[in-house]
Formats: C-alpha cells, sequence, structure tokens
C-alpha cells in the first residue's frame, strides 16, 4: 500500500509544474495544457485523499473535474483558434488586449 | 427742314453708332452706303436747312434757334457781382450765318472726304471702325457748331478731340501713331482745361452760357463787368483756341498728327477741326471787342504762328508735313484776321482754306497712293503725266493758298493782309509779317509741286512700274473741290474788284452791334498797291521755287549749304520738341516717376508695412500658442503621465502577468496563515 503522502508529493510536483508551465510558457496551447496539469494534480489529490479518508466524494468530485477539463479544453481550443484569425498570433506576451 | 435741324449732327450720329456696333459684320460695300450715305444726308439736310434760314422773315434778327431741352438746369446761385444769377444750360441748335458757313463747310467738305475715303481705305484693315470714327467726328464737329451755348460747345469740343485721338492713332500698331495720338490729346488737354476755365468764369460774370445771352449783355453799353474779367476770359478762350487750332505754344502736337489716314488730315486736322478755335473767337466776338488786349494777343500769336509755321514747311520733306506746318501757318492768318477786329475775313478765310487745303491733302494722298506709301517728296518726282488729276487738281490748290487771283485763296488771304494793315486794330508790323509768309507759302506750296510733280523722277525702280491714278471715289472729290477752290472766292469777292462782298454782307448780322473802331484811313490806291504788292511777292516765291527746284535742282542745295546752321535749325523744327521735351515733357516724366517712386516706397512699403506687422503679431501668437498654450496643456498631460507610470506599468494587459500576480498573492495569504 502507497502511502498517502507520496501522492500528496506527486500532486504538489504536478501543480508546481503546471504553474510555472502557465507563467512562463509563451505558446497559449502551452498555457492551456499546462492547466490541464494544474487540474490533474487537483484531481491525484482528491482520488488519494478520498481513499484516505474512506469517503468516495472526493472520486466525485474528481470526475466532475475531469468533465470540467473537457469543456474548459473544448472552450480553450475555440478561444485560441478565434484569437489566431485576430491576431495571427498564439503567443501570449504579444496580446495585451486586457490593457484597452 | 429747320424744325428739324438737329437731325443733321444725328445722322452721322446713327452712322457712327452702326458702324462701332455692328460694323464688324457689314460688308465693306454696306459700310460705305451707311457710313458715307448718312453724311451725305445730312449735307443735303443742312442745304435745305440754309436756304430755308434765308427766306426768313426780318424780324427773326439772323438767329434761328431751337432749344431742345433743359441739360443742367443748376438753379440759382451768387453771381461774381453778387446779384443773383439762375443757370439753366440747356441743349439747343442755333442757326445763324456763322453756323450756316461752318454747317455747310463742315456737312459740305466732310461729305467730299468721306466719299474719297471709300477709295482710299479700300484695302485697309478696320473699314468699319474707319468710318465709324470719322461720322462720330462729324457728329462731335455739327455739335460744337450747332451748339446755342458754350458747354454744349465744350462737348463737341471734346468730342471732336477724342475722335482725332482715335483717327490719329487709327494705325495703332505702329507706335508712332500712337505716340502723334497721345501727344495731341495732352496737348489739346492743355488748351481745354483753360477752355474750360474760361467757361467757369463765363458762368460766375454773366450767370449764363447762351451765346445769345451773352452777346446781348455785352454789347449792352451799360455793362457793369470790369475789363479785366472780359480779358481774362477772352485769353482763357483763346488758350484753348491755341490748343485745338495749333497756335504758338501748342502747335507741336499738328505735325504729328500726319501720322493718321490721309482723310483725316483733310477733314480733321486741316478742313474742320482745327478751324473750331477761329470759330469760337469769331463766335465769341462781342467779348473780344470789348477787349484790346485779348485781340492784340489773339493777333499777335496769329501772326508769329503763320510765319514761324511756314518757315519750318520750307524744309520739310515728307509731303504731308509740308502741307500740315502750311495749315498752322493758315491758321495763323485766320488768328490774325480776328485779332485786327476782322473776323468776316478769318471766317472767309477758313472756308475757303477747308477747300484748297482738304484738296491740297486729299490730292497728297492720292500721290502717297499712287507711290504705294511713299511720303517723302526725295523720291518723287515727274509725277504730273502719270497722275494727271491730282496733279491738276493739285496746281489749282496751290495756286489757291498762294494767292494768285482769281482764286479763292487771293481773296480771303488779301481781305485779311488788307485788314491786318488797315483794319480797326491793324498794324504795318502784322501786315509785314502777313505779306513775308504769303511769299513764304507760295515758295513752300510750289517747292512741294515741283518736287513732287516735275523735274527728274527719282521714284525707285520697284515703286516706279505701281504708279496709276486713283479710282474715281477718290478723283470726284478732287475734281469738286478744285471748282471750289477756284470759283470759292467769288462769293466774297472785294468791292474794290468791282464785287458784291456777299459773304461779308452774310456774315455782318452776327458781328452787329460791337462797339465800332474806326479803320485806318488809307486811300483806295493803298489797297490796289498792297494786292499788287502780295500778287507779285506769290508769283516771285513761285518763280524762286522753279528756279531752285526745276531749272536748277543744284542750287537748292547750294542754298541749304549756304544757309548752314538756320536750314538745320528750320529742318529741326526750330527744336521746339526738343525744348518741351526738356522744359515740360521730361519734368512731368520725372513727377510721373517720383510719385511713382513715392507709390512704390511709402504707399505700397505702408501697404506692405501692415502686411507685414500682421504676419509678424501672427507669428507671435503662434509662438504664444505653442509654447504657452499648448505648452500647459502639454504640461499638464506630462505631469499626468508621470504620476500614472506605476499603475501604468502594473496593467500589462498580458494575461500571465496577471497569473503572476495572482499566484504571488495566493502565496502571501499562504504564508500569512502559515506564518500565524
Amino acid at each position: 500500500m502507497i502511502p498517502t503522502e507520496y501522492y500528496i508529493f506527486l500532486g504538489t510536483g504536478l501543480f508546481t509544474i503546471g504553474v510555472i508551465g502557465v507563467l512562463t510558457r509563451r505558446n497559449v496551447l502551452i498555457i492551456l495544457m499546462s492547466i490541464e496539469l494544474i487540474l490533474n494534480a487537483v484531481n491525484i489529490n482528491l482520488v488519494a485523499l478520498s481513499q484516505y479518508f474512506k469517503s468516495v466524494d472526493g472520486q466525485v468530485f474528481a470526475i466532475f473535474v475531469i468533465t470540467d477539463a473537457a469543456a474548459e479544453a473544448a472552450v480553450g481550443l475555440g478561444l485560441i483558434i478565434a484569437l489566431f484569425r485576430n491576431k495571427e498570433t498564439v503567443n501570449a506576451d504579444e496580446i495585451d488586449l486586457l490593457k484597452w | 427742314m429747320l424744325d428739324y435741324i438737329w437731325l443733321i449732327p444725328v445722322f452721322p450720329l446713327l452712322g457712327a453708332a452702326i458702324q462701332l456696333f455692328f460694323g464688324r459684320r457689314l460688308s465693306n460695300k454696306a459700310v460705305s452706303a451707311v457710313s458715307v450715305g448718312l453724311p451725305g444726308l445730312s449735307f443735303l439736310w443742312a442745304v435745305g436747312c440754309f436756304f430755308q434760314f434765308l427766306g426768313l422773315s426780318e424780324d427773326y434778327h439772323h438767329v434761328f434757334a431751337k432749344p431742345l431741352y433743359t441739360w443742367l438746369p443748376a438753379g440759382a446761385f451768387h453771381l461774381s457781382n453778387g446779384s443773383l444769377g439762375n443757370l439753366n444750360v440747356g441743349v439747343g441748335m442755333q442757326l445763324d450765318p456763322l453756323s450756316c458757313v461752318m454747317m455747310l463747310v463742315v456737312t459740305g467738305v466732310g461729305f467730299l472726304i468721306h466719299v474719297y475715303s471709300i477709295g482710299y481705305m479700300a484695302h485697309e484693315g478696320g473699314y468699319y471702325r474707319f468710318f465709324g470714327y470719322l461720322n462720330l467726328f462729324m457728329f462731335s464737329m455739327l455739335v460744337l457748331v450747332l451748339a446755342d451755348n458754350y458747354l454744349m460747345m465744350f462737348v463737341g469740343w471734346e468730342g471732336v478731340g477724342l475722335c482725332s485721338y482715335l483717327l490719329i492713332g487709327f494705325y495703332f500698331l505702329r507706335k508712332s501713331a500712337t505716340n502723334a495720338g497721345i501727344k495731341a490729346f495732352l496737348v489739346n488737354r492743355i488748351g481745354d482745361a483753360a477752355f474750360l476755365l474760361g467757361v467757369m468764369l463765363m458762368v460766375v460774370t454773366f450767370g449764363t452760357l447762351d451765346f445769345q445771352t451773352i452777346g446781348a449783355i455785352a454789347r449792352n453799353p451799360n455793362l457793369h463787368v470790369s475789363g479785366g474779367i472780359i480779358t481774362t476770359i477772352c485769353i482763357l478762350l483763346f488758350i484753348g483756341a491755341t490748343g485745338k487750332s495749333a497756335q504758338i505754344p501748342l502747335y507741336v502736337w499738328l505735325p504729328d498728327a500726319m501720322e493718321g489716314p490721309t482723310p483725316v488730315s483733310a477733314l480733321i486736322h486741316a478742313a474742320t477741326m482745327v478751324t473750331a478755335g477761329v470759330y469760337m473767337v469769331a463766335r465769341s466776338n462781342a467779348l473780344y471787342a470789348l477787349s484790346p488786349t485779348a485781340l492784340a494777343l489773339v493777333a499777335g500769336i496769329g501772326a508769329a504762328t503763320a510765319i514761324w509755321a511756314a518757315s519750318i514747311g520750307l524744309v520739310q520733306n515728307d509731303i504731308k508735313r509740308v502741307l500740315a506746318y502750311s495749315t498752322v501757318s493758315q491758321l495763323g492768318y485766320m488768328f490774325l484776321a480776328c485779332g485786327v477786329g476782322a473776323f468776316t475775313a478769318g471766317i472767309f478765310h477758313l472756308m475757303t482754306h477747308a477747300f484748297f487745303k482738304a484738296l491740297l491733302f486729299l490730292a497728297s494722298g492720292s500721290v502717297i497712293h499712287a507711290l504705294s506709301g511713299e511720303q517723302d517728296m526725295r523720291k518723287m518726282g515727274a509725277l504730273k503725266t502719270r497722275i494727271p488729276t491730282t496733279y491738276w487738281t493739285m496746281a489749282a490748290a496751290a495756286l489757291a493758298i498762294s494767292g494768285i487771283p482769281p482764286l479763292a485763296g487771293f481773296v480771303s488771304k488779301d481781305e485779311i493782309l488788307w485788314q491786318s494793315f488797315a483794319g480797326p486794330y491793324g498794324h504795318t508790323l502784322l501786315w509785314t509779317i502777313g505779306w513775308i509768309t504769303a511769299g513764304l507759302t507760295a515758295f513752300y506750296m510750289f517747292r512741294l509741286i515741283f518736287m513732287t510733280f516735275w523735274g527728274e523722277s527719282r521714284v525707285p525702280h520697284e515703286v516706279e512700274h505701281h504708279i496709276h491714278e486713283s479710282p474715281q471715289p477718290m478723283l470726284i472729290p478732287l475734281v469738286t473741290l478744285a471748282g471750289l477752290s477756284i470759283v470759292g472766292g467769288f462769293i466774297g469777292w472785294p468791292k474794290s474788284l468791282w464785287g458784291g462782298e456777299w459773304f461779308g454782307k452774310f456774315l455782318e448780322p452776327v458781328f452787329e452791334g460791337n462797339p465800332i473802331v474806326p479803320p485806318h484811313e488809307y486811300g483806295a490806291g493803298w489797297e490796289y498797291f498792297l494786292m499788287g504788292l502780295s500778287v507779285v511777292t506769290a508769283i516771285a516765291g513761285i518763280s524762286v521755287a522753279y528756279r531752285m527746284y526745276v531749272q536748277q535742282p543744284e542750287l537748292s542745295d547750294r542754298v541749304s549749304a549756304a544757309a548752314g546752321g538756320f536750314q538745320r535749325l528750320l529742318l529741326h523744327k526750330y527744336y521746339v520738341d526738343e525744348i518741351y521735351d526738356a522744359l515740360f515733357v521730361n519734368r512731368v516724366k520725372n513727377l510721373g516717376n517720383a510719385l511713382a517712386a513715392f507709390d512704390l516706397g511709402v504707399v505700397d512699403g505702408g501697404v506692405n508695412g501692415v502686411g507685414w506687422t500682421t504676419r509678424m503679431s501672427g507669428e507671435l501668437t503662434r509662438l504664444w500658442d505653442t509654447w504657452i498654450i499648448d505648452g500647459l496643456v502639454n504640461v499638464l498631460a506630462m505631469v499626468v503621465k508621470v504620476l500614472s507610470w506605476p499603475a501604468r506599468i502594473l496593467q500589462t494587459g498580458l494575461v500571465q502577468n496577471y497569473a503572476w500576480f495572482i499566484t504571488m498573492g495566493v502565496m502571501a495569504f499562504m504564508l500569512y496563515y502559515m506564518l500565524h
């Protein structure tokens, strides 16, 4: 039986990689992928702690998160296509529309 | 017909209007039909009026007045003597023996010259323009001679001046012609100014401008006007006459006026317009009769001009210039006659001169026409068989002007010479000058005839075979005028030669009522003696010319070589033009240049200065605007910009920066909770 702490460390590591990816990568696609990493890190925590507390609630929640991630990926990719059509770029540092 | 006497000037006016408005579209035939027909009609009407005038009953006092309407109802004003005057200047016609003569001369000679112009101008450009101006001239001249007051006369006076200017400058592409036109106009202007001053002085002195009223006032024995004022009026009017009639000192324009077409020289600068001054002096006879001073001036200027111009005419080589100086000289005779109180003789000479001088000009035009435009007599000669009609008519005119009996010039000139000797204001000196001038006249006239028609031909070869007699329309006026020059004198044939002096009797009423100055007492013997003397002088002049220009042509060169400086002086017209240039023309030009400089420097400078000031103040405003107004706004913007810098650098618009802030924020909170 693998101790729960290991899952927590794995989750923390994945989350950290995801956050660094969101903050540093320029390509919006990679940023989206990094967000997936963050969501999956949460999923691992939810599932691991569900096992630890002998409660099925966490696993139910993880399934919601997966559904949500799928929807988010669809919307995100759609946004990226719309962005590319208007700006001809997918680099996050070239898009400063929020300033205006 | 007399009731419609105003039609006489209106006919040519109609012609002028047609030519000047529509002439361009008419054919030459139509132009000549209209513009010669209407003056012809005018002449017929004048003849009709003349005979009707003769038939008027005795109680018309030899004046037929036809007031048309009031032109200037100037109203009441104070005369110079304090009494109240009421000036009404009308437009009206006045026919008396004097204006009868002028009217017939102007319409008659004018009509003949119109006919002549058909032939002479046939190949010239601006045919309709020429006839338009010529008709306009006829109108103005007829207004001048038929007017019943001085102001209307002045209108005609200015009108003929304008037409003279237009016709002298007819060949306007030639610089010399336009210059001559301007010269004529400006010189006349000096005279006209004096004339106008005289008219104004008459207004304040007499309160009227009507010839009849002024004549009545002047002939009233209880006249209350000082002699000085009368003399001033007379002298001012006479200065006007010296301008129009080319007398010393204003004669300089007439020789230059020969730049115009020859019919113009004949009509305007010989027969009619230049005699306007003589007419005006004769018309003002009631005033002149009151002022022996003014009369003496008129006679003196007339005599001086006569001999002065005749002496210049001795050496001129341009055929038309000889005639021009001759005209000036003959006009001098007319003024001499008026000045010695013999107005009748002056007007008689005016009439006969109109015949023979118009003829001389027309014949010279015929010569010029035959020689393809050559005017220099040194390039003529031996033309008498080539153009016989021109020769015979011109010879008749030359005999007439030289005073060979019984031609017209003999009668009128002899009358003048006799009057200047024995007339009421006559003087032996005046007669002497007139007598010498008569000899000079005969000489230069026959010098012209001999150089042109006799001797060896000096015509250049290429012109030689073009020589031809002029066409019918030119010859008919020549022959008619030659006839008039020969018989025209008989209407005034002197009593001493068993004549009737019908002309003098006809004109007498015009001068009736002037104070009578008894003439000098000389017997009839003197008259015959002087008459014989002047005829002998004329013949002597002709024979000298014959010797010098036909028998021994080299003699003329010898004489001019012997005369040397004097000949050169004459050839350069006593350098009068140069003297006038130096004394007046250049002064006026300098004044004009100075005024131009003033205009350029001060007036334009002022305007430019205002412009510069505006521009500079605009520049200042611009600087104020850009630096102060805009500067304030910019400084404000700069302050905002600086103050907003921290806020601005936070809002990058980049999603990742915002994500970074969120992360940092979350971590800060987490740290905070961990430490507590």
